[in-house]
């Protein structure tokens, strides 16, 4: 999975980053009295990318699919929601680290159970638990029921009496969920870059080869399962800021097929198009809720048809460009031998069990 | 809870655990001989219910309703399989889910503009409306016990196909090893398209035996389709055996739950399966 990208992938994301982080300048001249509601959609695309590249870690790097990783999304936007004052705003000094707290012990929980399955079982379980906590909640007096709860202050970011990041402003928010994501994926690019990193991709590849080596594979699996939840967590905190609310939909399993998409739309174990994927996501959600009442069944119609015939996602579009295969094809039939096993080997389910 | 609400509440546990096993042992069937895993497998629950909604009110008959739904079922489950499931059967399961996944907001959306958001109800049809007094103030549906026997004998006739027929030995074959099979001359594609075909139709028709039981509402699929993947996940997938008696743990588990322990009855079911995972990771009976 570590591959050398073509430059070209750095160019594209750096242009795209510059755009997005320069979105206040150019905001007002595209969509002028629009601009604000652009920037709130904006910030939501931001977090849902933290979101889709958290859950790569686990689909696409270790090769386990989860349908529940909604779970920790709306772990977060609940812990934000329940621990917060009702009458002053918390700061974010704790609510960071209880947000990662939280959701790591339950991921260590749950990993443990579900770390022990694999394949189609990690799926239905993965789902079954990120059910149970939604009717759990959606039960719950203490967690609003079905309303959810909301959140009367955004946490504060200062020290002392200084304030270093005004969260209530939509702005500098905005740059809070950038910089996050930035972290993230810095964060995500130096993990699977890394010894553990490494063998997480031997994993991927060929788990009882792992174990015959001698890796305790189950171990690093839990702990990626984990580092994951915390990140879909962080994510799902940013998000009930935004919103100003956590809600029940916030961890049901529609939220985890929907980051699945994104996950599979930007191209998944590439950490990068998972950005792209929920950016992409949202935009064709914004466009197809404009344009029909009925916009499920187009999305619907998406997802097949992405399956079908762009299974590498955007990022593999960049990646490899279709005239450029089709160049390999013409005067080098090495290199396209190469390139179709390389394809083969992304693209084809690894023996499970 | 004297013996008349307890042997009340047994039997529908009973008749609810039997309905799930007929929507599970198709899902189990899917995975165990074709590799696919079905999210779409709940929405086809919601159609046979819709349909036969629909047909009763412009059939005025009940039965003759399901007789025209049946085949309807089975026609939308080959379109499906030749359609969509063709290209996936070599790739990952990752692809089936989100495939299936976008399905299931098609068929859903599907349903919403034909039948709209409204709830239904199908009246109970003769000869069954009727109920039997089992105590001065407690009576049971005959519809109920009707639909239990439909769902046992449906079971004996799986349970008669795959143990003592050459198909149930192709099929048995093939949960254990596909490609094996497929060098001994079977086919394969064949039948991939009779067993996603029947399993679809199981469900569609649990859906409508089950329509004078529920509510028929939007979205009754999706809450269907993940007690079933509790219930595969409990039995071991592929295992027929595994999803009747996972079927009746959780049938008996939610009816129970919901009278003794009101506060944990959402709960009690998934509670189960993590403690038949910590025991058994692949299930009761794989």
């Amino acid at each position: 999975m570590l591959h050398r990208y073509p430059k070209r992938v750095a160019i594209i994301m750096l242009i795209l980053t510059a755009l997005v982080a320069a979105f206040p300048l150019w905001g007002e001249a595209v969509f002028g009295t629009q601009a604000n509601f652009m920037l709130e959609k904006l910030t939501l695309m931001l977090i849902l990318a933290l979101f889709a590249m958290s859950l790569d870690l686990l689909v696409g790097i270790v090769g386990l699919v989860s349908l529940g990783h909604a779970l920790f999304f709306g772990l977060g936007a609940y812990t934000l929601a329940l621990a917060s004052p009702d009458f002053s705003p918390a700061s974010m000094w704790w609510m960071l680290p209880l947000v990662m707290g939280v959701s790591a012990s339950i991921g260590l929980f749950i990993g443990v159970l579900v770390i022990r399955t694999k394949g189609i079982f990690f799926i239905m379980t993965t789902l079954a638990f990120g059910q149970m906590l939604y009717y759990f909640i959606s039960t719950s007096q203490f967690a609003g029921g079905t309303d959810g709860v909301f959140i009367m202050f955004r946490p504060s970011l200062a020290i002392g009496e200084r304030t270093l990041v005004d969260l209530d402003n939509p702005y500098s928010f905005f740059y809070f969920c950038l910089g996050m994501l930035l972290i993230g994926y810095f964060f995500l690019r130096w993990l699977t870059r890394s010894y553990f990193g490494q063998v997480l991709d031997g994993i991927h590849d060929n788990e009882h080869r792992m174990q015959a080596l001698g890796y305790a594979t189950s171990g690093y699996k839990l702990i990626a399962f984990v580092i994951a939840g915390v990140m879909a967590a962080i994510a799902g905190m940013l998000a009930a800021m935004q919103y100003g609310f956590a809600n029940p939909a916030q961890l049901g399993w529609h939220t985890s097929g929907e980051v699945l998409m994104m996950l599979i739309l930007g191209g998944m174990g590439t950490i990068f198009g998972p950005i792209l994927g929920a950016f992409a996501y949202e935009i064709l959600l914004f466009i197809y809720e404009h344009a029909t009442t009925h916009w499920p069944i187009l999305m619907g119609l998406t997802i097949i048809a992405a399956v079908l015939v762009l299974p590498r996602g955007i990022a593999g579009l960049i990646i490899a460009p279709p005239w450029q295969r089709k160049r390999n094809n013409d005067d080098a039939p090495a290199a396209k031998k190469e390139q179709a096993s390389e394809a083969v080997q992304s693209t084809t389910p690894r023996k499970e069990g | 809870m004297d013996l008349a609400f307890f042997s009340v509440q047994l039997l529908n546990g009973l008749q609810y655990g039997l309905l799930l096993f007929l929507i599970a042992s198709g899902l189990t069937l899917i995975f165990g001989i074709m590799g696919i895993i079905n999210l779409a497998h709940g929405a086809m629950y919601m159609i046979g219910a819709y349909l036969v909604y629909d047909l009763n009110l412009r059939l005025g008959n009940f039965w003759l309703a399901i007789m025209v739904a049946i085949p309807i079922a089975i026609a939308l489950g080959l379109i499906i399989e030749r359609l969509f499931l063709d290209t996936l059967y070599k790739r990952d399961h990752l692809y089936q889910v989100l495939l299936t996944f976008g399905l299931i907001l098609v068929l859903n959306e599907a349903q919403r503009i034909i039948w709209g958001g409204d709830v239904h109800r199908v009246p109970v049809p003769a000869p069954f409306d009727a109920s039997i007094q089992l105590t001065d103030n407690l009576q049971y549906s005959v519809y109920r016990l009707f639909v239990m026997g439909v769902c046992l004998a449906l079971a004996g006739v799986i349970y008669w196909v795959i143990r003592h027929t050459k198909l149930g030995i192709i099929i048995r074959a093939g949960a254990v090893n596909r490609d094996m099979v497929e060098g001994l001359g079977i086919n394969v594609r064949t039948l991939f398209t009779l067993i996603f075909s029947v399993g679809v139709a199981l469900t569609a028709f649990a859906g409508m035996i089950a329509a004078p039981l529920t509510s028929i509402a939007p979205g009754m699929g999706d809450n269907i389709l993940i007690t079933c993947f509790v219930v595969v996940v409990i039995g071991g997938i592929g295992s027929i055996k595994g999803a009747f008696w996972g079927a009746i743990i959780i049938g008996m588990a939610t009816t129970f739950g919901a009278v003794l322990i009101p506060s944990l009855a959402s709960m009690v079911i998934y509670l189960i399966m993590a403690a038949v995972l910590l025991v058994k990771p692949r299930g009761l009976f794989a």
